[in-house]
């Protein structure tokens, strides 16, 4: 590509909506990594830096239940995601709380360690060799005219829905729910009225991770897993996040679609290499312009 | 915090460093000190920023990398001299912070969002250096070429075949200079006017206002200062390696190593980057060797052992390795008894 | 000095500060009473320049200082303080006042001088090199108003500078802010502790839900059916009750 001579290509109409579809399917995948940190974000009002290396985590964990015992990735979620609920809890009431003295900055220094940690651990066990599943049904889809679709992206599409769909009714169904929405709201009064409000941000950071080990077994059928996939996938959540608005869960999900879309419309326009640039362009904007996003609440 | 006590103690560091390595000669070991130095140069840019003025960059690869990227560009494009180049480098440098300052604190980004921009920008500029294959020479990487005449090792800022003292001590004096005059400017700033209103930014932005402190340029000249250190680091990088990349440049290493040895070291002091740098370095290099010796040598060794102690150390001393060493030091003389 | 012409601020549906009128004489010690909540220190922030008004003047020696920036209205001479104390935790007494006597002086060590001499006026001078995250209460409130002094200021606004002092430590405050009138500071203060309101004050206004409920010397108005009513709709007991305690 030569930037001095620079035009941008153009497509017909199908070329541009199969891109678009497809980025569709893509955003559910970053809608799905997304909603664990948006909620973590809701709650505890920190940014979980360390989203991504669990999202890498729990793909390990996926592929080598696959491996070792040959349990399908989407069956797998009935073991990773209490598993991952678990591991997030014991990691903000044993490390995160206890290391952080309850200082944002600090939280966010604490979580990029835990995220160097994991993901050199996993280096180191795991070395850097790129691991994919083979399932029967992964290349297995069918023609929208336009672009194909196979039927991993349709489970995370649903997935992703389902999942949203959920956790909403969790909040506002439940007395745990209604307890994390109070600390969200007013972390003193929820105190005062007798929520052990160290107990709730585990229990959300606990889902947070749940949440995460839920996509990784949906991402587990389409993606190799290797020790630096979190990372890839961690920017993206933020933009998604910060996108549709830091805490909200549709939010997640619009801001999701949205950034799948602009992606693969980015790649389209502008080139493989190039085309990601759209996602940190956003993000910046974003920031900028509209730091409570699409659905959250302008702060002060 | 007594400056005067931080002064005297960075002396003495600095004459032990200017004259401790005439005493080694072996060249792992100057290798070994010219890591740290570098490292203890980038912390120090990122903690003008972070710990003086409490806006935590979680991006510096972005100072770093162009840095280096102008350096690298100027010499392998238009054949400039180096040691022109680098001006160019840090004060292009110091435009593009002043770029990604004036926008985040015009908008008033605090605390994780400002983390996040910086991110954000350092990720852009990523992309751009990969793609943008006519300006930077995309994923290649630039690849300066060799000088091999040593009576040009000075002149072309490039000591690999130079005469025996400058093959050996060149890179390393490099570094030293500039690690001396970055702390020189830290400690300069941290006694000045600048430095306080920066400190009190830090510490309560609306009461700083109130005051009669104009926040949004206080942040500016840190991050502009901060750049400039960052940046000096960079065009370090690029002549001792001759080589840059984009991974290498505006990866997410950088950012991370940069806040490795100031928070370990003691944020917001003078010496602690340096205090940082050697403890990360040193003590990890040694409990490296260990690791390595009982389960052989892999990837990620030393990451895990420097994340591990980054969270310890923001879990027990908040005031890092130089807190400590002032809590040891104020019970010797028995003055502790706050 | 200053006068304050029909300010109004809304925060959502919420009249945080409506139709505000007030002025403030040079050399004048004013107070800003009224319930919790009535907007008062709502009405600091704006006239200090943390809060833009959405309507109405404010103007400072003449100046007209509406929506301009709080740094460039403490350049000008007019400083605030804050209600719930912002100390500059981990630096030390002097340091925390030096910071504001930067504004006019660029040397360090003659803004560590002044810092001394501030510390002085305000009854801190023994406690220059102790950590101001370690200080009690009324230490803190006397270091907010060292800083602020620290910055020479023309117009002082004092926001509830002797909640949650003793008797003791409200005599002592009450001193050192006459003092500091008698220095030629012009202050404008709120206060609950009506006791300092009574003995400080030359003039005194009462705001309540954002409005202007009267004004008049402070003597007469504690007799104001007005203002009677105000307080007592809003746990008038409760403070009463802790300024017996007092």
């Amino acid at each position: 590509m030569d930037f001095f001579d620079f035009n941008l290509p153009s497509y017909g109409w199908s070329t541009v909506l199969g891109s678009a579809i497809s980025g569709v399917f893509l955003g559910s995948i970053y809608a799905l990594v997304a909603l664990g940190l948006t909620l973590i974000y809701g709650v505890l009002h920190i940014i979980n830096f360390a989203h991504g290396a669990l999202l890498m985590l729990a793909m390990y964990a996926v592929y080598f239940l696959w491996q070792a015992f040959g349990i399908d990735p989407y069956l797998a979620m009935l073991i990773v995601v209490p598993g991952g609920f678990v591991f997030g809890y014991l990691l903000q009431r044993g490390v995160i709380g206890k290391a952080s003295h309850g200082r944002d900055e600090i939280i966010l220094l604490v979580t990029l360690g835990i995220s160097i940690i994991i993901e050199n651990a996993a280096l180191f066990f795991f070395s850097a060799t790129e691991r994919s599943v083979r399932v029967p049904y992964d290349l297995d889809g069918f023609d929208l005219g336009v672009t194909f679709v196979v039927y991993p992206e349709l489970a995370a599409l649903g997935g992703s829905l389902l999942i949203t769909f959920l956790l909403w009714l969790f909040m506002i169904k439940t007395d745990t729910g209604k307890a994390i929405r109070a600390v969200a709201k007013e972390r003193q009064g929820a105190r005062l009225v007798g929520i052990n409000v160290d107990h709730i941000f585990a229990v959300c950071f606990g889902i947070g991770v749940a949440c995460v080990a839920a996509a990784a077994s949906l991402l587990v059928p389409t993606y190799a897993v290797h020790p630096q996939i979190g990372y890839l996938f961690v920017l993206i959540a933020f933009t998604v996040v910060v996108l549709g608005g830091m805490g909200s869960f549709v939010g997640a999900l619009v801001g999701g679609f949205l950034i799948g879309i602009f992606e693969q419309l980015g790649r389209l326009y502008l080139g493989e290499s190039l085309g990601v640039i759209t996602i940190s362009f956003i993000f910046i904007l974003v920031l900028l312009f509209r730091p409570s996003g699409l659905f959250g609440k302008p702060a002060g | 915090m007594n400056s005067r006590g931080q002064l005297l103690g960075l002396c003495v560091l600095m004459v032990i460093l200017a004259i401790g390595p005439l005493l080694i000669s072996s060249g792992r070991w100057i290798e070994f000190l010219e890591l740290t130095l570098f490292v203890a140069v980038l912390g120090q840019g990122w903690n003008v920023l972070a710990g003086y003025g409490g806006q935590y960059s979680f991006g510096h690869a972005v100072f770093f990398g162009t840095g280096a990227y102008i350096q690298a560009l100027l010499q392998f494009k238009f054949g400039w001299n180096p040691w022109v180049a680098m001006w160019f480098a840090m004060s292009g440098t110091t435009l593009i912070a002043a770029g990604i300052g004036y926008l985040s604190f015009r908008y008033g980004l605090r605390g994780s969002y400002f983390a996040l921009i910086t991110l954000a920008f350092a990720e852009a500029f990523h992309v751009l250096a990969r793609s943008l294959d006519s300006i930077t020479e995309g994923g290649r990487g630039v690849q300066l070429s060799l000088n091999q005449d040593p009576s040009q090792a000075i002149a072309e800022f490039q000591f690999n075949f130079a005469g025996p003292f400058l093959k050996t001590y060149g890179f390393y004096y490099t570094i030293f200079i500039i690690l001396l005059i970055t702390y020189l400017l830290t400690w300069l700033m941290s006694n000045s006017r600048f430095g306080a209103q920066l400190i009190a930014v830090r510490e309560n932005e609306e009461a700083a206002m109130a005051l009669g402190i104009d926040a949004f340029r206080v942040k500016m000249k840190a991050i502009c200062l901060s750049a400039i250190i960052t940046s000096s680091a960079g065009v370090y990088y690029v002549q001792k390696f001759l080589f840059i990349e984009p991974g290498i440049a505006y990866g997410p290493a950088k950012s991370v190593e940069a806040l490795f040895a100031p928070i370990i070291g003691g944020l917001g002091t003078i010496v602690g980057p340096l205090l940082g740098s050697f403890f990360i370095h040193g003590v990890g290099e040694v409990a490296k060797e260990v690791i390595v010796y009982f389960v052989g040598d892999r990837p990620g060794v030393d990451l895990i052992f420097f994340g591990m102690i980054l969270i310890l150390v923001l879990a027990f001393l908040p005031r890092g390795l130089y807190g400590l060493l002032e809590m040891l030091w104020l019970r010797l003389r028995g003055k502790h008894n706050a | 000095m200053l006068e304050v012409s029909g300010v109004s601020k809304h925060f959502g549906g919420l009249k945080a500060v409506s139709q505000a009128t007030l002025s403030v004489p040079e050399g004048k010690i004013i107070s800003l009473i009224g319930p919790n909540g009535a907007g008062k220190t709502t009405l600091f922030a704006l006239i200090s320049g943390f809060i833009k008004p959405d309507e109405g003047e404010i103007k400072f020696q003449g100046q007209s200082i509406a929506g301009r920036k709080p740094h460039l209205i403490c350049q000008l001479g007019l400083v605030r303080t804050f209600q719930i104390v912002r100390p500059f935790a981990n630096l030390s007494v002097a340091e925390n006042i030096a910071v504001a006597a930067h504004i006019w002086i660029a040397k360090r060590t003659d803004a560590l001088l002044k810092a001394a001499e501030i510390a002085k006026l305000v009854g801190m001078d023994g406690m220059l090199d102790q950590s101001a995250g370690a200080l009690t209460i009324a230490g803190r409130k006397r270091l907010e108003l060292a800083r602020a002094l620290a910055t020479n200021p023309k117009l002082l606004l004092l926001d509830e500078v002797m909640a949650g002092l003793n008797t003791t430590e409200v005599h002592e405050i009450v001193d050192v802010v006459r003092g500091i009138r008698d220095t030629g500071v012009t202050i404008l203060l709120i206060e609950h502790v009506m006791q300092a309101v009574m003995s400080l004050s030359d003039y005194s206004y009462v705001l309540n839900q954002g409005e202007l409920i009267a004004e008049g010397e402070p003597r007469d108005i504690t007799r104001d059916p007005n203002v009677i009513e105000a307080y007592l709709g809003h746990g008038a007991a409760k403070r009463i009750a802790a300024m017996e305690k007092a």
